[in-house]
């Protein structure tokens, strides 16, 4: 049955956190069912306060393939993270 | 009952009153657990064997929010009984005539339509009960009442999606989901059936209006019915006593694989 079932992404928002997290994934006939099984898979350990689920199917990813050309240019761009800057003393928690 | 004495009630008559008031009490809350953790034990059946991992999961959560249940008024059960039984003594040690759950509850899972159906049934009947016994005059079973209905809410939400999917899904699916109800609808009258314990407790504004109840709980399932498009099964006569203490010949054989460990090995511990 599993393979007419459509596989499903689960999203969970932790009671302290602000954004939903992807989880894992499950295989469900409809959205409906899709959010009783995550909520009895995922959130039974009260990991939880809201979920959003997706048919993985709608998911739109990058390329493997074009890993290289997508974010190899990055790597000798060191200009671009802020490590350059003297931290005053005086400046907690930054 | 209706006969009126015709002398004030002598000590010893109001005494026996009492001793029967706390019989029934402890009677009543003796059939609202047994209920939820027989249904607990079929419900546990399916683990290894549902149809997808995630149905098992699903119906093992049941499970344990009706044992959970049950503990708690097994517990009270036993308090109010006096005798020093503890929520195990009363799960593990008592006969199939001693348990008090309604027949429905005991009824094998068969295949998953007929697990729904039975779910759903006994699940629309916990709803509408606890949602009113969470106002009863008894405030421990009302605690417990209050705490149980969070959990019901989900139950029902997830038998009746799950009616409603199986009844307007496919051929066989439907035609499967409708036997089921046929089959198990002759059980349902119970669940409404009055006694003199239902009577005393209702009195006592312990209990809810059965009648009341009922008529509640029709207009829940033909609602979930209609959804389903599932043809509800004509009323039958009522021969089923499961909370009077006469079971189907099912409750044996569901007792004697819980009851096995216990009753083998006293006393043992994890």
């Amino acid at each position: 049955m599993s393979n007419d079932w459509p596989l499903f992404e689960v999203f969970i928002r932790s009671r302290a956190g602000l954004e939903h997290k992807h989880v894992g994934s499950l295989h469900a006939a409809d959205a409906r069912m899709a959010i009783e099984h995550a909520r009895d898979v995922y959130t039974r350990r009260q990991e939880g306060v809201s979920i959003w689920v997706m048919r993985s199917a709608d998911i739109i990813a990058s390329d493997p393939q074009e890993a290289e050309a997508l974010f190899e240019p990055a790597r000798d761009k060191v200009y671009r993270h802020p490590t350059f800057y003297a931290i005053p003393e005086e400046v907690k928690n930054l | 009952m209706s006969a009126t004495p015709a002398t004030p009630a002598t000590p010893a008559a109001s005494l026996q009153g009492t001793t029967l008031q706390i019989d029934a009490h402890c009677r009543y809350v003796l059939r609202l657990a047994d209920t939820s953790l027989v249904l607990a034990q079929r419900l546990g059946e399916w683990v290894g064997h549902a149809p997808e991992l995630e149905e098992e999961l699903a119906l093992a959560n049941l499970a344990l929010d009706l044992i959970g249940q049950a503990r708690l008024l097994l517990t009270y059960a036993g308090e109010l009984e006096g005798r020093g039984r503890d929520e195990d003594a009363l799960a593990f040690l008592r006969e199939p005539t001693e348990f008090l759950n309604l027949t429905l509850a005991e009824q094998p899972n068969g295949d998953f339509g007929q697990t729904i159906v039975r779910q759903w049934l006994i699940d629309t009947w916990q709803l509408c009960l606890y949602e009113r016994l969470a106002a009863s005059s008894d405030t421990r079973l009302a605690a417990i009442a209050a705490k149980a209905l969070k959990e019901t809410r989900y139950h029902q939400r997830f038998s009746s999606g799950w009616l409603v999917r199986l009844g307007d899904g496919t051929a066989e699916s439907r035609q499967r989901v409708q036997r089921a109800l046929d089959e198990l609808w002759r059980f349902s009258a119970e669940l409404f059936a009055v006694d003199q314990v239902d009577e005393r407790m209702h009195a006592a504004g312990i209990a809810p209006s059965l009648t009341e109840l009922a008529a509640e709980w029709s207009a829940r399932i033909d609602a979930d019915l209609s959804a389903a498009t599932l043809r509800r099964p004509a009323a039958l006569p009522y021969p089923w006593q499961g909370k009077r203490g006469v079971h189907t010949e099912h409750l044996g054989y569901l007792l004697a694989e819980m009851q096995y460990l216990p009753r083998s090995y006293p006393g043992a511990r994890w």
